[in-house]
Parts: C-alpha cells; structure tokens; sequence
C-alpha cells in the first residue's frame, strides 16, 4: 500500500513537470472526428484540418488566406515547353517530425514523394489498399491515374512528373491534401511491423504540427515541430476539442473552454459578435448555390427564356430567408474570392414585369417546371426546400407554375445526372483546389454533361475557352479565358446562380494571425494565442 | 437452477440470431447507399460506383451477405465502418466506456437516491413527505430529458457556470486511456486536479440520465414496500416491539428489494435509450452519439454492429437480472 | 388487505365504483383536469391561438413573453427566430402531440391485443413464435429501434408514429397473452367452451373484457411514452419535419437559441412535461381505480 502511495506522488510530480511545458496551448473546436490521419484516403475538410493541414505538406502549398500556391516542400519547379514534364527540385534538410512512436534517421528525399503518389495511382502497390475497404477516392476523383504516366527520381531532392497530357490546374491539384507528402522510411518500419493501418491512425510528416495523440470523437492533440523547416510556431501545443453541436461549440467559446471555433449557427452570429471578449471573422465561401436547368428540353433550350426566368428570381429575398444574411447573392459560378473572377459581368437584375415580358416575346405561355430541392442542408444552401418555396412563389408572379419535388439525397444525386432530366435542378458545389478549371470545366464543361454538368449544357464558345485555360500555363493569359468564359455563361445562362455562402469563424480576441481560408481549411500554423 | 440458467440461454441464442438477423435487414432497407453519400456532390463514374459496392460485398445476394455476416459474428468480425474505415468493434470498444461510465454513475445515483426515497414515502405514507416525493418522482418519471439537459446547461453552465458545457474532462489534462473510464484515468495519471475536473464533466449529464431511472426506481420501491409492510410477518415484528428501524431496515426492506432489482435491471435499456438523447445534448462521445450520427451517415456496418451489441448487453443483463432473481426467488423457477 | 379498510362506502355500479376510487386521488383529478384542458386546446386551437400557427412577422423576431422588458400582449410567450408566435404553435401543437397519444396507443392496443390473444390461445409454435419477435423487439432500446425504423422508412410525423407504435407492441402482446393464459383455465372460458362457443367469441367476447383493466392502464402509461418518444424524434430531426408545430420539432429548432432567447427553448419543454405528466397523474389514478389488486396508496 505504502509503494502503491509513493508511486503515485512520484507520478505526480512527474507530470507536474509535464504540464510545466503547457505554456502556449490553442484550443480549436472542431465540428466533428476526422474520418482518419491518411488525407489521402478522404474527402471532408475534417480530416484534412486534422491531419494534412497540420501534420503533412505538400511540393507546392497555398498561400495562408489564399487560393494561390506558393513553393512547399518543392523550392521550386520548371514545366516543359508542352507542358507535360514537371521537375520539382525539393527542399534541402527538411526533417520528418520526431514521435514517441517514431523516430526518422534521414531527412525528406524524392523517395519520399513517390511513395506518397504511386500508392494511389499503382494497383499494384503494396500500399494500394492498406486499409480494408479505403480507396483513394481523391486521387480518383482528379483523375490522377489516367493523368500520370510516370513519377521518376532524377537525384535525391529532383522528382520528375509526366503527364498524359498537358494539365495547368495541375500544380494547384498538388497542394491539395491527397497529394501530402509522407515518410517513406516511416511506412516501410510499419509494413515490416506488419502493422500497416497505423499510417491512418498515427501520422508522421513535415508538418508545422506533431501529431501527438487522438482519443476517439473527444480530442486530438499535437505540438509545435520543433524542426519544422518553415517559420517556428508561436504556440507550443495545440488541441482539437471535438464538439459536434453548434450551440454547444458556442458555449464553450463563450466560456474560455477554446479560442476558435467554425460553423456557428446563423442565428448565434449576432451575439458572438455582440460579446465583448470575441471576434467573427467571415468571408465567402469557396462555394456556389445554383439552380441547374435542363438546356436540352424546350423550352429551356432557349437562353432568353432561361434568362427571363433568372430575373424572376428574387435571390436576395432567398438570402434573407434561408441564410439570415449570411450568404452573397452570386451572379458568377465561381465565387469571388477565386482568381479569374469577373467583377464585370453584370447579374440579370430582379424584375418580374421584364422577366414576363421575355416570356411572352420568346412565345412562352402557360408553362409549368419542376423545381428539385435537395433534402439534405448543404453548406451552399441550408435549407433547399425553403428556398424553392420562395422561386414558386416568385415564378408564380411571372405566370410560371412550379411542382417542387425532392428525393432522397443519393437519389438525388443519381437521379439529376440523368440527360432527360424533367425540371430544372438545385444543387452547389464546394471547391477543391482554388483553381477556377475546378469550378467551370468540371461543372460546365461538355465532358460533364451526364454528370457534374447537371444543366446539361455543351456550349462550343464556353467549351473552347475553358479548355483551352485548361492546357495553358501561362496565369495570366487563363485567367483572361476564364473572364470571358463567364461573360459566355452569364449570356447563355445555364443556371440560376444563387448564392455563395459566407463563412464564420468566431474566435477569443486573445487569438492573432488567424486567416479564414477561402479554400474552407482551418489552419493554426502562424497563429499566435495571447496568455 | 442448472436447468434453469440452461434454459434462459437456449431462449437467448434464437433471439439473438433474431436480432442479427433484424440488424442485419433493416439497414439494406434504408434507402441510399453509403458509397453514394460519401461522394455527395462531386460525381463517380458508375464504374467506380459498381466496382466499390464490390470491394464492400454489397453487390452479393442478400441471403449471401447476411450468411457472411453471421459467419463473421462468429468470428469476432462485426466489419468496417463505411466512413472511417477502421473496425466498428474497435470504434465501439473506444466509446463503450464513456457510455459505460456515465451509466453507471447514473444508476448509482438514482440507486442511493431512489431506494431511500421510495422507504421513505412508504414509511411514512400519505404524509406530505410521501407526497412531495412521489411527485417529484412523478415528473422526473414524465421528463423529456433533452428538454431537462438543455435547462440544466442554461443554468449551471451558462448562467451560473459552475459546470462546464460539454466533454469528459478539461483539455488541460492529458493522460493515456488506461481504463477508459475517465474517473479512474484521471486518478491513475495522478495529475493535481485531474479527477475533479472528471467529476465536474459528470454531473450534469448524470443527473439527466438518471432522472428517469431515479424516478422510477422510487416508485417501483415506494410499493414494494408497502406491500411487505402490510404483510402479517412485520406486522408480527412489529406488534413484538422491534423498532420501526429493524423492522423497516432489516425484515422490509430486504423483501421489497427483490422487485426492485429487477426494476433495476430493466433500465438497462431505458438508460442506453437515454444515452442517445444525453450524449448529443452534451456531446459526449459515447456509443449513443455514435449510433445516431451512423444512422444519419448511413454507415451500414456501424448501424447493424451497434444495434447487435447494444441488443446484445440488454440481453446479458436482463439474463444476469433474470437469473438473480431466480436466486432470490426460487418460486420462479420452474 | 389495503382496499378492505378502504371500502367503507361501496357504491353501487361499476362506473360509479370507478369514479368513486378514481376521485379519491387528488392527483388524478388535477391530471383529469390539465388534460381536458389540453384536450379543449386542441379542439378549439383556431379559436385560442390569437395567430396562426405559421404566420410569420419579420419584423417581431424573438421577441420576449408579454410580461418581459420589449415584450408584446400580442405574443403572450414572445416569437421565435422567424417571428411566430409561441403561444399559437403551442395550442396548435397539443393536437399533434395528442394526435400522436391516440394513433400509437390505438394502433399498439389493436395490434397487440390481437397478437397477443392469438399468441395465448394458439399457444404451441405459434405462441413460441411470437413470443420469440416480441422478445426481440424488447432487445432493442425503443428509442433507439424508432430511431432506425424512421430512417428507414423517411423522417417525418406518420413514420414516427408507426416505429414508436411498434416499438410499444410487445407490451401489449405480453399483458394479453399473461391475461389470456390466466382467463383460460377458469371456469367460465372452460364452460362457455363446453357450450360450444366458437374461439373468436371465446376470444374477443368472454374472454378480452377481463383482461381490460391492465391493458387500460397500459395504454395510459403508452400515450404518455409515445408522446415523449416522438418528441424525442423529432428533437433528433426525425419525427415531425419543421414547420409542423410538433413540441419536440419546435424544441430541435430553438435549440441554437438557447444562449439567446431563453422562451424558446422552455416553452415547448415545459408543455410536453405539463401534459405528459397530466396524462400519468390519470394513469395512476386509473390504476387505483381500476385493478384493486394494484392497488398502492
């Protein structure tokens, strides 16, 4: 008993001197579990903040706030003239974090690299599926398989990429979370251990942050990389506290238990911001809301009837009603904080005496559409059969009839795809890598039509320029294609852009260099938090 | 009582076969498929589609895969999550204890406070006191208790902020999950602070769970003790002198409590019910919480291998109940 | 024992018999009384609530209750996020939640009586058989049984109520069989069987009238759960989709304004306790009344 006693006070005062280093610690409340500690293998923006964003890098990184990329662990790279052959020449003396569960002997080297890609683009490769029944559905999804012919080691810090063909997007795709560079050396150690999964529960990168521990759907906890090759952090440790309810998120920051928090309640904004003790910051999202109608069914096939139906739609009202405020009415389908996006592009005003009267010039009477909601709330739109209510009432006025219809959300997915779609169908999209060919060509584009493409849209002109930025590398001059292109949409109005929705971080005023990232991350490297 | 208990488990193992086999089919019939939501807006080739559903096995006959499966449980093998990819026998072997602990503390409570009151109010029957605490006991009974935890957090936490609004333990603390149970961990860690800290993120969400057990642990006491009471034996022990104390503590109350703990074992069920309603209110990370945002998530695995194990303990239990009160009263077996 | 003492006016029929015990509980008459009340409530809702239910002033949104700083004698409780009146959503909203009381209990009484007096007068495999689903039904936590059968079936009001009612069959299907197990061997089933009685006679006419009085307060105690649980749905999203004035659904809306707007939150809480707790008032006064075996107080 006595032993029992003094092993406790030792114990005791072994952690005294633990805790001792709690001096700087963040505390985030994050909205839900990542899904697991391999980016790779998923698609929320949970997992990315928990594992890639912290943990992990990536050859070229965004900008903190931005959509732009700026050199990561490549410190820099040439494209060939026929813009398939990327070299990336790599960062000299970066080190992988040291763990108590590993710890590296050698520093970041091409090997390095391809082990992080050719697992998700070789079936064959022994980390291939490493987890029972996890894909990489990401890599897939950007179609890197059939986009990369081959990842060569030139020396140790020089990796060559060919493509397939020619792809500007490309380097923005290489600072997505899929493509996070991992140990070698460290998945070798496990796949000798025989004990493969831990690389999807343990990570182990370059990252700003240490992956220190994770108890399941409460709290993960990392610390500051002591070695980390970029700027040193000014916090020591930070913590995610999991809380999955908005009100009680709201609470806790109310309360001290954490100095930021996301997705607040619309209808908590007002009183975070009324507190003396926070700050909200918010920023459009990287998102659109837009009602998609089928370009291939009379009488939509018309644009002007397509656009008379656009100045029918009261979108500021929907804003007020389903956002309280907290969305941008949208008049481009991409958002604005993205490159290439057209200020100058003039939205169809609201007008439904005009809209009527379009109607009627283009022969149209007695015409009754469905609308689609979603039944789901989606980022983009939180409510989507309230706001259908809303375009019925508003069609209504201009002598349109509206059946609203909904199925269920997988449903509805599958079944808006289809080519002889009947009505005209709501849906958004959230961006993936910042780059405007992730919004136009994978929802406008000829090649989606059948799928992402639910207008069912193939317009020569919108085709032309999109694809032609596509293989452009030259900034500048896509960025040129992509205005046009929009001057293209507005004209030809395939959807009824709605809305993109306005982000919400509210955080303690103790908190400092906290950008909210139009990409939708939560990043915490260079973040400082007051005692 | 060997034939007894034999008995008892040769009910148990088509029930259970039956609760696969109801776990197993309910979630083919929930409408859409785990692999179409995980993808939601951006589109997957059909394809890609047909050749997941593949890998998962979803694409066999239905008789097949719940064969499998059986065969599986068999095994040990409840599958993966759809979502998290990681074992649903891991992921509830994580959770179970949070749930496990906050159970418990609440049983307790509702034990030491239940039991007292309802002697008490039998005791001193039709008295006021007797009717201030069956009616206390008559609205804990009728509370709808998300309603009763969002009051409780409004108070202490919000207005008072003597409780803090959700989680197991302040963040301040970190120490391995030895136990899982966070009041031992916070001992065994030895950490200044630790355990009260646990204690402080237990109370509320205890006092919420255990209303309803507390509730009607009382009344089920409450009458059991008036039936005993009324019996010629206490009354024979009482006519001799015996203090109302002896009476009441020794002769009554052992008798009354046969009933009662099989009252007691039925909120089992009532408790892991109220788990899933408490665990959301304060985000506690249990397998209340669990099973509600696997059902929204359509996570097949995850939903059938929860139900078969929460149907599974609620089983055990109400053996363990079963067989005890064979124990004590040996008028039931038969 | 307990009823002999009791009994020192014994009236002469049944009903008065009833009445008189159920009387004497003050509880019960208080519970008689909130009920018909909440009964009256609904009937007459358009004539109580001073708005419609889902009449909306965007001008009026959370407005406090009347008798608060800022608050209006137009909105009794005060409004909610999208300026309607509580007090309207409330009155409206007792005829759903008696709506749900009634539809489950009548669906789990007929179902289950019917099952059960199957089950008792089979007997054999198909006793076995049923007894077997029944006890399979109870391995599951209710709510968290209703919770996937409403997922499966889609959210909304009408699926809540059929996962609740068959949640709370097995109840039922215990007590008939238990009565009809007991009734069988007395010596009236036995004659009237002698007699000639043919079985759905011998069920539903001789025997069913003796078994009523638990299954009475079996049904009283399964209103007040079923209202509760379909609260409990809705508050999870999956019962009555907004903007139905169901209790619980009100209760999951208001919920991000719990910090803010206190009488949003309360309000729906406090009348499903209220009316709850009135209809299990009644139910232990029926008790008392009804079964003098149960006889407690």
């Amino acid at each position: 008993m006595k032993k029992l006693a003094l092993l406790l006070a030792a114990s005791a005062l072994a952690s005294a001197f633990a805790t001792s280093a709690w001096s700087k610690t963040l505390v985030y409340c994050s909205e839900a579990s990542p899904e697991g500690f391999d980016p790779a293998m998923y698609t929320s923006g949970t997992t990315f903040d928990a594992a890639s964003r912290t943990v992990y890098n990536r050859l070229v990184e965004f900008k903190h706030g931005s959509t732009e990329t700026e050199p990561g662990l490549a410190e820099s790279y040439t494209i060939s003239e026929d813009g398939t052959v990327y070299t990336f020449k790599l960062r000299k003396g970066v080190k992988f974090q040291k763990t108590d569960f590993f710890t590296p002997t050698r520093d970041l080297n091409a090997d390095d690299v391809i082990f992080s890609f050719e697992r998700q683009l070789k079936a064959d490769n022994p980390w291939a599926k490493y987890v029972e029944g996890g894909s990489y559905e990401y890599a897939e999804g950007m179609g890197f398989p059939k986009l990369i012919k081959s990842i060569e080691k030139v020396d140790d810090l020089t990796v060559k990429f060919t493509l397939n063909k020619p792809e500007a997007p490309f380097i923005a795709d290489l600072a997505m979370d899929f493509a996070s560079i991992l140990s070698k050396e460290y998945a070798d150690k496990l796949a000798a251990d025989k004990n493969m999964v831990q690389l999807n529960q343990k990570p182990l990168g370059t990252g700003p942050f240490t992956f220190v521990g994770y108890q399941q759907d409460a709290v993960i906890r990392f610390q500051a990389n002591a070695d980390y090759w970029g700027n040193k952090q000014k916090i020591s440790d930070l913590v995610f506290a999991i809380t999955p309810d908005a009100s009680v998120r709201a609470q806790k920051l109310k309360a001290g238990e954490c100095h930021i928090t996301v997705y607040p309640n619309a209808a908590d904004v007002e009183g975070l911001k009324g507190d003396a003790n926070l700050t909200v910051a918010s920023q459009e999202g990287l998102n659109i809301a837009y009602l998609a109608y089928n370009t291939t069914q009379a009488p939509f096939d018309k644009p002007e009837v397509r656009k008379a139906l656009n100045q029918a739609i009261n979108k500021q009202a929907i804003v007020d009603a389903v956002f309280q405020g907290a969305a941008k009415v949208a008049k481009n389908p991409i958002p604005p904080t993205m490159w290439s996006y057209n200020d100058k592009v003039e939205d169809d005003k609201y007008d439904p005496a005009a809209a009527k009267a379009a109607l009627e010039k283009a022969g149209v009477k007695d015409l009754s559409m469905k609308i689609w909601a979603m039944p789901v709330s989606r980022p983009y739109m939180l409510n989507a059969r309230r706001a259908a209510e809303l375009m019925q009432a508003d069609f209504a006025k201009v002598g349109v009839k509206v059946e609203i219809v909904t199925y269920e959300w997988a449903e509805y997915l599958k079944q808006s795809k289809a080519k002889d779609r009947d009505g005209a169908v709501m849906l958004g999209w959230t961006g993936d890598n910042g780059d405007p060919d992730n919004f136009l060509d994978t929802l406008l584009g000829c090649d989606a039509v059948g799928g992402n493409n639910r207008a069912q849209w193939c317009d020569k002109d919108f085709d032309t320029l999109v694809k032609k930025a596509k293989v452009t590398s030259d900034k500048a001059e896509r960025t040129k294609l992509y205005e046009e292109a929009q001057v293209v949409f507005k004209k030809q109005a395939p959807w009824a852009t709605i809305d993109h929705s306005l982000v919400f971080v509210p955080m303690s005023k103790k908190v400092s260099g906290f950008k909210v990232d139009p990409l939708g991350y939560h990043r915490f490297d260079d973040v400082d938090v007051a005692e | 009582m060997l034939r007894f208990i034999l008995g008892r488990l040769a009910i148990l193992i088509p029930t259970f076969i039956g609760v696969a086999l109801i776990a197993f089919s309910f979630i083919r019939l929930l409408p859409g498929d785990p692999v179409m939501l995980m993808s939601g807006e951006r589109v997957m080739s059909e394809e890609r589609h047909a050749q997941i559903m593949h890998d998962l096995g979803y694409d066999k006959p239905i008789a097949v895969q719940f064969v499998d499966y059986l065969g599986k449980i068999a095994h040990g093998d409840l599958g993966r999550s759809v979502v998290t990819k990681k074992p649903v026998l891991d992921d509830f072997k994580a959770l179970f204890p949070a749930t496990l602990e906050l159970s418990i503390c609440a049983i307790i409570v509702a034990v030491l406070l239940g039991i007292p009151a309802g002697v008490i109010a039998a005791v001193k029957r039709g008295s006021w006191l007797d009717q201030t605490l069956m009616g206390a006991a008559l609205v804990g009974y009728s509370m709808p208790i998300f309603w009763w935890g969002l009051l409780l957090i409004i108070f202490f936490s919000g207005f008072l902020g003597w409780t803090p609004v959700s989680g197991r333990i302040s963040l301040m603390y970190f120490f391995p999950a030895k136990t899982g149970f966070m009041l031992i961990d916070s001992l065994l860690s030895g950490q200044k602070g630790a355990f009260s800290s646990a204690v402080s993120h237990l109370i509320l969400p205890t006092v919420v769970l255990a209303t309803i057990p507390l509730a009607v642990i009382a009344r089920q006491t409450r009458s059991a003790m008036l039936e005993v009471l009324g019996e010629d034996y206490v009354r024979t022990a009482r006519s001799k002198g015996l203090s109302p104390f002896r009476v009441v503590g020794f002769h009554a109350l052992r008798n009354a409590l046969i009933p009662v703990v099989t009252t007691i074992g039925l909120q089992v069920g009532v408790l892991l019910a109220g788990a899933i309603l408490t665990e959301t209110i304060f985000s506690w990370p249990g397998i209340g919480k669990w099973m509600v945002d696997a059902v929204f998530k359509r996570d097949y695995p995850v939903v059938q291998g929860g139900l078969l194990l929460i149907a599974g303990i609620i089983m055990i239990v109400n053996l363990i109940v079963d067989i005890t009160y064979g124990f004590i009263n040996p008028r039931i077996r038969r | 024992m307990a009823e002999a003492t009791n009994n020192a006016v014994k009236p002469q029929s049944a009903l008065g018999e009833f009445w008189y015990y159920f009387t004497r509980s003050k509880g019960a008459v208080i519970g008689l009384a909130v009920f018909v009340i909440v009964v009256l409530m609904a009937i007459f809702a358009p004539l109580i609530a001073p708005h419609l239910p889902n009449e909306q002033d965007r001008t009026l949104l959370l407005l406090p209750p009347s008798w608060m700083q800022g608050g209006n004698a137009s909105y009794l409780l005060g409004t909610d996020p999208v300026g309607r009146d509580i007090f309207s959503r409330l009155v409206y909203g007792a005829r759903f939640s008696l709506f749900i009381g009634v539809v489950v209990v009548s669906l789990s009484v007929v179902l289950g009586v019917v099952i059960g007096l199957v089950a008792g007068f089979a007997g054999g495999k198909t006793d076995i058989v049923i007894m077997r689903v029944m006890d399979i039904i109870l391995a599951f936590p209710s709510l968290l049984l209703a919770l996937v059968l409403v997922a499966i079936l889609g959210p909304s009001l009408m699926n809540a109520m059929m996962a609740i009612a068959l949640v709370n069959l097995p109840h039922f299907v215990r007590l008939t069989r238990a009565s009809v197990m007991t009734e069988k061997t007395k010596d009236y089933v036995v004659g009237s069987r002698v007699a000639g009685a043919r079985w759905p006679r011998l069920m539903f006419i001789t025997i069913l009238p003796n078994c009523l009085a638990p299954l009475i307060v079996q049904a009283t105690l399964a209103f007040s759960a079923a209202i509760l649980e379909a609260a409990a749905l809705g508050f999870l999203g999956m019962g009555a989709q907004p903007p139905t004035p169901e209790w619980g659904t009100m209760l999951a809306e208001a919920r991000e304004f719990i910090s803010r707007a206190w009488w949003v939150v309360t309000f729906p809480g406090l009348a499903i306790l209220i009316t709850v707790l009135a209809i299990n008032l009644m139910g232990d006064g029926l008790r008392d009344a009804l079964d003098p075996k149960l006889k407690r107080s």
